[in-house]
């Protein structure tokens, strides 16, 4: 069985992401993280600080930031770029909301 | 005669629809006109100020019998169609076949009737028509209870109507703030406030679990348990298009009704317009593309070229006396920026997006006068680098010079009041700093002014620098965080005296400068309002920095660290048993013993933090908070039960202390230190309240330190009975938790606010330490509890939320 043959890999309704919050998917590549913003935007990102690897999705969200939980590091969850003075960037994934469904471009999480 | 137009709707766009094709092209169709309600066009938007009882039916219809017949429409009103036979070109209703050479379908939207039980009682209501009006207006007997489910537009239309027209009105409302779609949570609790003083209740975060009643409408149940009685239930959750005439029909349907630019759906002979279509993706619900979309269909139906092109709408509260508007796209994202403007005082928000050199969207609240305005500038994509610096204020001083801060200051005349709430004028300030007040303390110690609710503190300080020049520093107490120019302490006082209950409220009332804080100001703010508020503010997990949220301590490697509480360090063979075999059960990597007295296990996965948890429970074992800005251990020696010098039962009294006292949430982390005599094999002198006992009682001291910083404690007093010990120390940490800035430990508070200070609260005046022993014991009535045993049943997210690790590797 193979389910990332669609581009658009259904991980899980809105609701289970909690408000200003994150849930994990783990994939045979790492940990992707998934927030959900107090305006319910989506965000996807890999869950993994560029710093120390701290987990983003223990973060506190504000806004449509997140920071790091282990250093404080604040990243931008559209672009994946660290803000202030940190400099490094995350890889962040394609992700929308249909009909309350999180759907998440799966493309680049098959195996290369 | 032309050809023949049949019309399925006689909506708001149907209508205008009809009136451009009669006047562009009269005598072009004959028309027929068919509506499931039994009566033709009506200003469907003006059904609020029908069901306030500021208009009636008959002010809002748009189309009357005569113009019908003017222009030769034959009604079928009351007739639904049911089927559209596309091969033999005749639409069918109850009254037969009716032939078509032009097809309009405009049936609109339909409510979204959420699937609990009791939904099909009678007095459960939608708000789409005249009969669902007629209804709510029956029920709006003055003491009758109505019950909105839906806080978005609709739903609050209906509920300011209701409540207008007597009716106690509660709105369910299932995310955090009002109208989440066109608002943001400061905008939403603005306007929360306005319809709780118009007698309006409102409960957020509400999840309707069911409808109630005895063969009618008796009462709506919420998932939390809470239930509201009702005699008349509207559900205004939202719609979605009508489309099943068209599915049916085998036409294209997507959410929509499928059309192009011409409004043209699959099939060419069929046309749809409204809010039933679905165009380039997008669903219509507002009036103004609707307009747009009844001129390009009216144009195409006689064969001209015109395309459909949504543009830019704004949206608009219709409920009397409140003033608000959206527009454009308000949500954050890169590149974009805000500008918040906040008048606390008038119940004032702006809020300006802007991207690049362009103005996208804005939120205004409480006055939208220059709505307009900044409507255009989104429409036409203006260019607003200049005008920047005063877009905010509006066209009145677009353009205009930048604004000095202190130049309105400095007009202001010496009798004009600064301070509303202690009644100080200008005049008197200045006095007071030409007399020798260099600083804000002084100034407030002097003239009382900006000592209350704080809200002046900004202006007091202008007045400072202008009068002071240079010599002046602003903020020698720094602001808590870069969201807001207060310090902490002013934020403390002003969420007590502006009695401030929800984080929203706090960033209104304070002029916060961002949206949602910051991963500072969050954690601390959630501990104030619930030390503070602590029955009535509703704690938020994701206000917390992650040890608290998950109520373990993460470590660099984003495993947990996991600590049973032993109280005053007491265990027992049977409590390690189980530690020790939950430490093999989750392979442990490590097992540690603490400086607190505690066992430590290293390494927990935090999917496993609950299964860890319930097996340490299932032993009698709860969470041992060490991972909390909150009471974390008391540290005992073995006292007069074992130790031949002990004086008194320190370890009894240990573990008085931490069953009376565990639970709490404190500024920052809490020890103490319980020894059985001078020897102090407990170290309670470096503890931040300790302990030491002695023939004659009990010597309590406090504020020591033992990490960055090492400082030994200094005596609060000696009492002869652990019962005093108890109360004196639980007033104690009341005044600590009611006082100090957050992350303030407290031997850094009582060194702001001096020992003799803390002595005269807790010592000297006894009525006042009972009544703080009274709050620190209402606050652990509601939280003291074990999150181990509570965690795992309110939430899910423990776990990922799906694992692709081991299909993949099939």
């Amino acid at each position: 069985m193979n389910v990332m043959a669609d581009a658009w890999l259904d991980i899980g309704a809105l609701e289970e992401i909690p408000l200003q919050g994150a849930r994990v998917l783990k994939t045979p590549k790492g940990c992707v993280a998934v927030f959900r913003a107090a305006d319910d935007h989506v965000f996807a990102l890999d869950d993994r600080c560029p710093h120390k690897g701290g987990p983003l999705s223990e973060g506190i969200v504000h806004g449509h930031s997140v920071t790091c939980p282990l250093h404080n590091w604040v990243f931008d969850m559209t672009s994946g770029q660290a803000q202030g003075a940190d400099e490094g960037r995350v890889a962040t994934y394609a992700v929308r909301v249909q009909a309350g469904r999180v759907l998440l471009d799966s493309a680049r999480l098959a195996r290369s | 005669m032309g050809r023949r137009l049949v019309v399925i709707g006689a909506g708001m766009a149907s209508g205008r629809m009809l009136e451009h094709l009669f006047e562009t092209a009269p005598g072009a169709f004959a028309v027929t006109l068919f509506n499931g309600e039994p009566r033709g066009n009506y200003n469907r938007l003006m059904l609020s100020p029908v069901l306030s009882g500021e208009k009636t039916y008959t002010d809002i219809v748009t189309h009357d019998d005569d113009w019908y017949a003017a222009h030769g429409v034959t009604c079928r009103f009351g007739e639904h169609v049911t089927k559209i036979d596309r091969g033999r070109k005749v639409v069918i209703s109850p009254g037969g076949e009716t032939a078509y050479d032009k097809l309009v379908i405009a049936t609109g939207s339909a409510p979204f009737i959420i699937p609990v039980p009791g939904k099909d009682l009678p007095g459960v209501v939608t708000y789409r028509d005249l009969e669902d009006t007629d209804a709510m207006i029956a029920a709006s007997r003055p003491g009758a209870k109505a019950v909105v489910i839906g806080g978005g537009l609709l739903g609050l239309e209906a509920a300011a109507g209701m409540a207008t027209r007597g009716a106690e009105v509660t709105v369910i409302h299932l995310m955090g703030h009002l109208m989440e779609r066109q608002l943001d949570p400061a905008a939403g609790y603005l306007l929360q406030k306005d319809l709780e003083r118009r007698g309006i209740k409102v409960h957020c975060k509400g999840a309707t679990k069911a409808i109630l009643g005895d063969g009618k409408v008796e009462a709506v149940l919420l998932e939390d348990g809470t239930v509201y009685p009702a005699d008349l239930v509207c559900m205004a959750v939202g719609i979605r298009p009508e489309t099943r005439i068209a599915t049916d029909a085998h036409l294209e349907v997507s959410r929509g009704v499928v059309v192009n630019d011409q409004m043209q759906t699959s099939d060419p002979a069929i046309h749809a317009l409204g809010e039933c279509v679905e165009h380039d993706t997008q669903l219509f619900g507002l009036v103004a593309p609707l307009y747009d979309q009844a001129k390009v269909l009216a144009r195409a139906l006689v064969g001209d070229a015109a395309a459909f092109r949504p543009v830019q709408t704004a949206t608009r509260l219709k409920v009397t006396g409140v003033d608000l508007l959206s527009a454009g796209d308000f949500a954050e994202g890169p590149g974009r920026e805000d500008i918040v403007f906040r008048d606390p005082g008038r119940g004032i928000y702006k809020r300006l997006v802007i991207e690049g050199e362009r103005l996208i969207g804005a939120v205004m609240y409480g006055d939208t006068a220059d709505g307009a305005w900044f409507f255009s500038l989104i429409k036409d994509a203006s260019d607003i680098t200049d005008q920047r610096d005063t877009l905010i204020f509006g066209p009145g001083f677009a353009g205009g010079s930048k604004a000095d801060p202190l130049a309105a200051v400095a007009a202001l005349p010496p009798e004009a009041e600064i301070c509303g709430c202690n009644g100080v004028c200008k005049g008197k300030i200045v006095q007071a700093i030409q007399g020798g007040a260099r600083t804000l303390d002084m100034v407030r110690a002097q003239t009382k002014a900006s000592s209350s609710c704080g809200t002046c503190t900004g202006l007091v300080e202008q007045i400072m620098a202008m009068t002071l020049g240079d010599a002046f520093s602003a903020n020698a107490n720094p602001p808590m965080c870069k969201c807001t120019d207060h310090p902490h302490e002013d934020v403390r006082r002003m969420i007590k005296t502006l009695g401030l209950k929800s984080i929203p409220a706090v960033m209104q009332e304070m002029g916060w400068k961002t949206v949602g804080g910051c991963a500072s100001c969050r954690p601390a703010l959630n501990y104030y309002l619930l030390s503070d508020w602590p029955t009535e503010y509703v704690d938020d997990r994701q206000n917390r920095f992650v040890n608290e949220r998950n109520h373990a301590n993460i470590q660099k490697d984003g495993t947990y660290s996991v600590v049973p509480r032993m109280w005053g360090g007491v265990t027992t063979p049977a409590e390690l048993r189980a530690i020790a075999d939950a430490a093999d059960k989750y392979a442990v990597p490590m097992v540690k013993v603490t400086g607190g007295q505690r066992i430590d296990l290293l390494g927990v996965k935090k999917e496993d933090l609950p299964a860890i948890w319930a097996d340490l429970n299932e032993a009698g074992m709860v969470s041992g908070h060490a991972y909390s800005k909150g009471l974390r251990t008391v540290k005992t020696c073995v006292g007069t039960e074992f130790c031949r010098f002990g004086t008194q039962d320190s370890t009894g009294l240990g573990i008085k202390l931490e069953k009376l006292l565990w639970g709490s949430w404190t500024p920052a982390k809490v020890k103490l230190g319980v020894s059985g005599c001078p020897r102090n094999c407990a170290e309670a002198t470096c503890k931040d309240v300790g302990v030491v006992c002695v023939d004659s009682g009990y010597q309590i001291s406090v504020a020591g330190a033992a990490g960055i910083d090492v400082k030994e404690t200094e005596l609060l007093c000696a009492v002869a009975t652990e019962d005093e010990a108890m109360e004196v120390i639980a007033a104690f940490v009341q005044l600590y938790r009611e006082n100090s800035r957050y992350l303030h430990r407290i031997y850094k508070w009582v060194a702001k606010v001096g020992l003799d200070w803390c002595k005269a609260q807790v010592v000297d005046d006894t009525a006042n330490r009972r009544a703080l022993c009274d709050r620190f014991m209402l606050s652990q009535s509601i939280y003291q509890k074990d999150p181990w045993a509570e965690e795992p049943k309110l939430r899910n997210d423990f776990a990922p939320l799906m694992d692709l690790s081991r299909e993949a590797a099939e």
